[in-house]
């Protein structure tokens, strides 16, 4: 099988694996399933521009928040149809990111994070400045009219199974697209060397604009399905630890990878959900995971079996 | 009170906030400037320093002073040392990459953090200060008899407050001296310029690193032992030194310590003023994204050189 043929196949694995999970789990894992693909999505948003074009953001909650407010926002208080709602949250989420990518690409290394972080960190104090309608920290519960599309109850474990599991798919087959095509190789080549692509004739400033707003885009489509799924909205979505999980979660998973934001999530999951059974300090596992992954794997797991037994891997 | 006094109380409010922050944004700006890193763990281990120094104060039990002096001692050097191995075990094996440092140390950053949670807990909990009168302060006027002198009603600082700003400053000079004027100086200076060449003049650039590393944090934890009595340590008080730290580094320059001083003055004053006047959560707002805004147009900060 030729590589592009064995990506392919192991895509649709993946959805196939799920799908078939969801009948075969009891419902409480099958419940967590619906979760991790909606973080999931948010993580692949994130691995697009950190995996793909080599740009540390620390602000991508910004993008996940502005969806989720403008879904939350729009359904709850204007009582908009929950599709147009849902679009409004991506594309808050898309012009968010183009303002701030606009702004936030004039630096490099070390000053991307920091404006990044620093614009993530205004989004969050904006959040707070208008509590009035966001209700600050304590967040917002969404109406159940909001969570309806047409006869379909979103709040049932299947219909939200089923609409997590549907965006997830058009997302992970989409940025897989995306990564295979010209545009998405040209990020690549922008990762390794961003010079030479430019010396190519590449404009490599507005690939990473795109690959910016795209990112944005589908960290949006996280952000408002979370909201319209599991029917909370709060500040807490918007900080800056909101900022750091995706960067775990593709740093475990494998940065640079179609199935390691998966991965990543789903592990990282699991451990939280295990160690919070006996203690509070749940973070103190992240925080372990962060620094030996730094130093021993740093290519995270999907990129360990890269090296060592599937070259191929996409 | 009228807005004079206000004003001066504001001001005053905000030098103590300035003194703090100039001491913890000094660290972060001499690991930035020597060894290109970001530290991101910072604000912990400034948090470090004010659950060290509540503990040392608890566990000596005696008089307040006694208590403090003890914590200013020991707690900086606690935190430094556990910096020291913090960059022997991570930083130095990730060979100071910048984005594999980044990471690192926000995993450490939770590592402190959640650690302090599991054996400090939740509370905040008070150091007390070894003195602390009530100075009322005198405000001037022409009124309808003149020049006069009265004592409006709630225009007074404390005098551990005042205490606090001296000896900001006196550290700030202690460490302008020893950068200038020492051998110990010299090679972190050489270093910061090229550390290859240093290394091929003999500095033991991996030991600098360690020891800068080990100062910049004992910094951020002598700031926080100074303002413990003032507000309480708790696991998360953090965050906000953090952040207000790399503004204040990057305003004056990253690496550039007149620059830091000016910057933390600056910043300190206004966000004491400011939050006086007008709601806390707007003057934040626009103090961040001022300082994404100065480091998208202006890279070098307000005394930073451009880097070539």
């Amino acid at each position: 099988m030729k590589d592009a043929a064995k990506s392919n196949a192991l895509h649709f694995g993946v959805l196939a694996t799920l799908l078939v999970l969801f009948f075969v789990l009891p419902p409480y894992h099958a419940g967590n399933l619906s979760r991790i693909m909606v973080l999931a999505i948010y993580a692949m948003g994130f691995n697009l521009v950190f995996g793909y074009t080599g740009l540390l953001s620390l602000g991508h909650a910004m993008f996940f928040a502005a969806g989720m407010y403008g879904f939350g926002l729009t359904a709850n208080l204007a009582g908009w149809p929950v599709v147009l709602a849902f679009a409004t949250g991506i594309v808050c989420a898309a012009a968010l990111a183009a303002v701030v990518a606009a702004l936030a690409l004039r630096t490099a290394g070390v000053s991307f994070m920091i404006v990044t972080l620093m614009f993530a960190q205004t989004a969050y104090l904006v959040v707070l400045y208008f509590g009035e309608y966001t209700r600050g920290d304590e967040g917002f519960v969404v109406q159940k009219a909001a969570r309806m599309i047409g006869e379909i109850d979103l709040t049932t474990d299947t219909a939200r199974f089923f609409a997590a599991y549907i965006l997830f798919a058009i997302c992970f087959q989409g940025l897989a697209r995306v990564i295979q095509s010209r545009f998405g190789r040209t990020l690549v080549a922008i990762r390794e060397n961003e010079e030479r692509t430019r010396m190519l004739g590449y404009d490599a400033q507005r690939h990473k604009l795109y690959a910016m707003i795209l990112s944005g885009a589908v960290s949006g489509v996280a952000g408002a399905a979370y909201a319209m799924l599991f029917g909370y909205v709060g500040a807490t979505f918007a900080s800056v630890q909101y900022s750091i999980f995706p960067l775990l979660w593709v740093l475990l998973g494998g940065a640079g990878t179609t199935i390691g934001p998966l991965i990543g999530v789903l592990f990282m999951f699991y451990l939280i959900d295990f160690s919070s059974s006996f203690t509070n300090a749940y973070m103190l596992i992240a925080g372990v995971a962060l620094v030996l992954l730094t130093l021993f794997a740093p290519h995270g797991l999907a990129g360990l079996v890269r090296r060592k037994v599937f070259a191929w891997l996409p | 009170m009228e807005f004079g006094p206000h004003l001066m109380l504001a001001a005053l409010e905000g030098a103590v906030t300035a003194a703090i922050l100039a001491l913890t944004a000094m660290g972060l700006s001499i690991v930035f400037g020597v060894m290109r890193v970001v530290n991101v763990a910072h604000g912990e281990f400034y948090m470090l320093g004010a659950v060290l120094a509540w503990w040392v104060a608890t566990v000596l039990g005696t008089h307040p002073a006694i208590g403090f002096v003890a914590a200013l001692i020991i707690a900086p050097a606690l935190v430094g040392g556990i910096a020291m191995v913090a960059d022997r075990l991570v930083l130095k094996r990730v060979a100071y990459d910048a984005d594999r440092t980044i990471v690192a140390t926000i995993g450490m950053l939770y590592i402190i953090q959640q650690t302090t949670l599991m054996t400090f807990g939740p509370d905040a909990r008070p150091v007390e200060p070894p003195f602390n009168t009530r100075l009322a302060l005198p405000w001037f006027e022409w009124g309808e008899n003149g020049f006069a002198m009265f004592w409006p009603w709630g225009l007074s600082t404390t005098s551990y407050k005042l205490f606090v700003i001296a000896a900001a400053a006196v550290v700030l000079v202690a460490l302008w001296l020893v950068i200038t004027r020492t051998k110990a100086g010299l090679l972190m200076r050489a270093t910061q310029q090229d550390s290859e060449t240093a290394q091929a003049f003999g500095v033991p650039v991996g030991r600098v690193y360690s020891l800068v590393f080990g100062l910049g944090a004992g910094l951020a934890a002598l700031g926080a032992v100074l303002v413990v009595p003032i507000q309480q340590a708790h696991y998360l008080m953090g965050h906000d030194p953090l952040l207000l730290s790399f503004i204040v580094v990057i305003i004056g320059g990253l690496g550039s310590l007149p620059g830091t001083v000016i910057a933390a003055l600056l910043i300190g004053m206004s966000d004491g003023i400011i939050s006086v006047f007008f709601s806390p959560t707007l003057a934040k707002i626009i103090a961040t994204l001022l300082v994404a805004l100065v480091l998208v147009f202006r890279p070098q900060g307000l005394m930073g050189r451009a880097q070539t």
